[in-house]
């Protein structure tokens, strides 16, 4: 299984590939349109992260000793933001998760392509994915 | 007929790139842009007048009180009050809304009722909802029709002799539909009820008179009408804010303290307590005399030109959704587009140097009733121009592309 390190790399590498933030925003995109579905059952209120402009679910559960997350947004750009997170952290164990340092998203350039309220989002979402992993952890 | 490109001279912001484009700024709604004289009578403020108000005896301080009270003149003068010291220096809109609910409180008794409408912004919905529940009154609310004008005959229905106070937008800031606030309020004044215009979408862009008007109290922002932030206007007949309870306590606002009571100073000072916002309101007449310089009713016509053209280009785009199409609109349109999150059109066409405003406005009722999580919405002002709207158009269609 690949470590946190080493997915981050990978993703430093596909952004370096772009020339502009156009790329960079189709990429989002793209990644946005194939995000998994969440199942609808876990579109609740308690999955849903406050601080974004769009609305964003999440759910967590522990399979094998690892946290799987899913997640939706009715927005695409958000959508493929999450999906880049879950890319990261998805599958991870939850001690790897909670002390995830999460560098490449400033050496993409993810924050300063994002205003100051939807990178609030963005650490919101990371806020509830280390939450979910502490609480699952603690079973 | 107005010149634009000298008017757009006077806004210094208007040169800057933005994602190295130059700024295509729609989100007047919200802010609008300030011209050099604005800029200039703040700063030369700190710089050469700065002293306490209505207070010392130095030159000053006499200097300060002068220019204070200049604007307070002008601003009577511009939306037709009968006094100047109908004129209240508040911090903005939300806060004049504040100060009149906060009276209310103290004069509605259980069984009254304050009507609103459905199409208010939160500020003129929240402190209604906090009024209500501390004196035990209740809100009533007028709905919106399809096209975002008024339920009027709900309205006339939902007034009666329990109706104390009727507070609705005279522009919806969300939709942009001017309201009919003449009738309002002379249905509102049939029953006896006092009325409330929130007009900070309205005063920079209609001819305003008090007198004529007859509404009770009316109320706007400097900031959305070229002047500086953190300061507004609460208009309110003599005799009404004399009723009216103060709403904060303070210096300024008193005649005599002492222990055994404290007697309250006379209007417009009853209502300013403490240190105003005295380089803002200086600089607001600034604003106001930009405003009368154009002319508010050449401003008027040439926004109107803008909104017929922008609504055209828009609806040509296959997908485009206007929310608000009222027979009588400001230069506001609010839209989405069929199977796009209006957030990932705004973070686009930021991109491109393009400042609209995406969400719910804090209208969240509006975006309820027509079952939206939001819209992006365009609001023009008078320094906007067609090519402007063309890039915009070209820069909506661009997102479009990328997101379906």
């Amino acid at each position: 299984m690949e470590t946190i390190k080493e997915i981050q790399e990978e993703i430093i590498e596909d952004f370096e590939m772009f020339d502009d933030w156009m790329q960079k925003y189709e990429f989002l995109i793209d990644l946005g349109k194939e995000l998994t579905p969440i199942e609808e059952q876990y579109k609740i209120e308690d999955n849903l992260i406050k601080g974004c402009q769009s609305r964003v679910w999440l759910h967590a559960e522990e399979k094998n000793g690892s946290i799987v997350y899913s997640a939706d947004s009715d927005a695409i750009m958000t959508k493929g933001i999450i999906a880049i997170l879950l890319r990261v952290l998805s599958n991870q164990k939850s001690e790897d998760i909670i002390n995830a340092d999460l560098s490449f998203i400033d050496e993409i350039g993810l924050k300063e392509q994002l205003s100051a309220t939807r990178a609030n989002g963005l650490v919101s979402m990371i806020k509830k994915i280390k939450l979910f992993a502490l609480a699952l952890g603690k079973r | 007929m107005l010149d634009i490109s000298k008017i757009r001279s006077q806004f210094p912001i208007l040169s800057r790139k933005v994602n190295g484009q130059d700024l295509v700024y729609f989100d007047n709604g919200a802010t609008t842009q300030k011209p050099q004289a604005v800029i200039d009578a703040e700063s030369n403020y700190y710089a050469n007048e700065n002293s306490n108000v209505h207070r010392g005896v130095h030159f000053l301080s006499g200097l300060a009180t002068d220019k204070f009270e200049e604007t307070r003149n002008t601003i009577q003068k511009f939306i037709g009050a009968k006094h100047n010291h109908e004129i209240i220096f508040t911090k903005g809109t939300t806060d004049a809304i504040n100060l009149v609910a906060n009276g209310f409180r103290a004069l509605l008794n259980k069984g009254d009722e304050v009507v609103i409408s459905e199409m208010e912004h939160h500020s003129n919905i929240v402190p209604w909802q906090m009024c209500c529940e501390q004196s035990g009154a209740n809100l009533k609310v007028i709905p919106l029709l399809e096209n975002g004008e008024l339920d009027m005959l709900t309205f006339e229905n939902l007034l009666s002799e329990n109706t104390k106070l009727v507070s609705v937008s005279h522009i919806s800031n969300a939709l942009g539909t001017i309201n009919p606030i003449e009738e309002i309020i002379k249905k509102t004044h049939a029953t006896g009820a006092k009325i409330l215009i929130d007009g900070a979408q309205a005063a920079s862009h209609i001819t305003l008179d008090m007198q004529e008007l007859d509404a009770d109290f009316y109320c706007f922002s400097a900031h959305k009408m070229f002047g500086p932030t953190g300061v507004g206007v609460l208009y309110g007949k003599e005799e009404i804010l004399n009723e009216l309870p103060p709403y904060q306590g303070g210096g300024e606002m008193i005649k005599e303290v002492s222990f055994s009571g404290t007697t309250y100073a006379e209007l417009p000072h009853k209502f300013e307590a403490g240190t105003p916002n005295i380089a803002g309101v200086i600089a607001f007449k600034a604003a106001i005399d930009f405003i009368n310089d154009l002319g508010i009713d050449q401003i008027a016509k040439y926004e109107e030109e803008l909104l017929q053209y922008a609504t055209s280009e828009i609806l040509k785009i296959k997908g485009v959704k206007i929310y608000g199409t009222a027979e009588h609109k400001s230069g506001i349109i609010s839209f989405n587009i069929e199977g796009i999150h209006p957030y990932d059109i705004g973070v686009i066409v930021d991109k491109l140097g393009i400042a609209i405003r995406t969400g719910h406005h804090c209208t969240q009722p509006i975006m309820e009733r027509f079952n939206i999580p939001g819209t992006a919405r365009i609001s023009l002002a008078v320094y906007n121009t067609k090519e402007e709207i063309d890039i915009c158009i070209n820069a909506i269609i661009k997102a479009k592309q990328m997101l379906s």
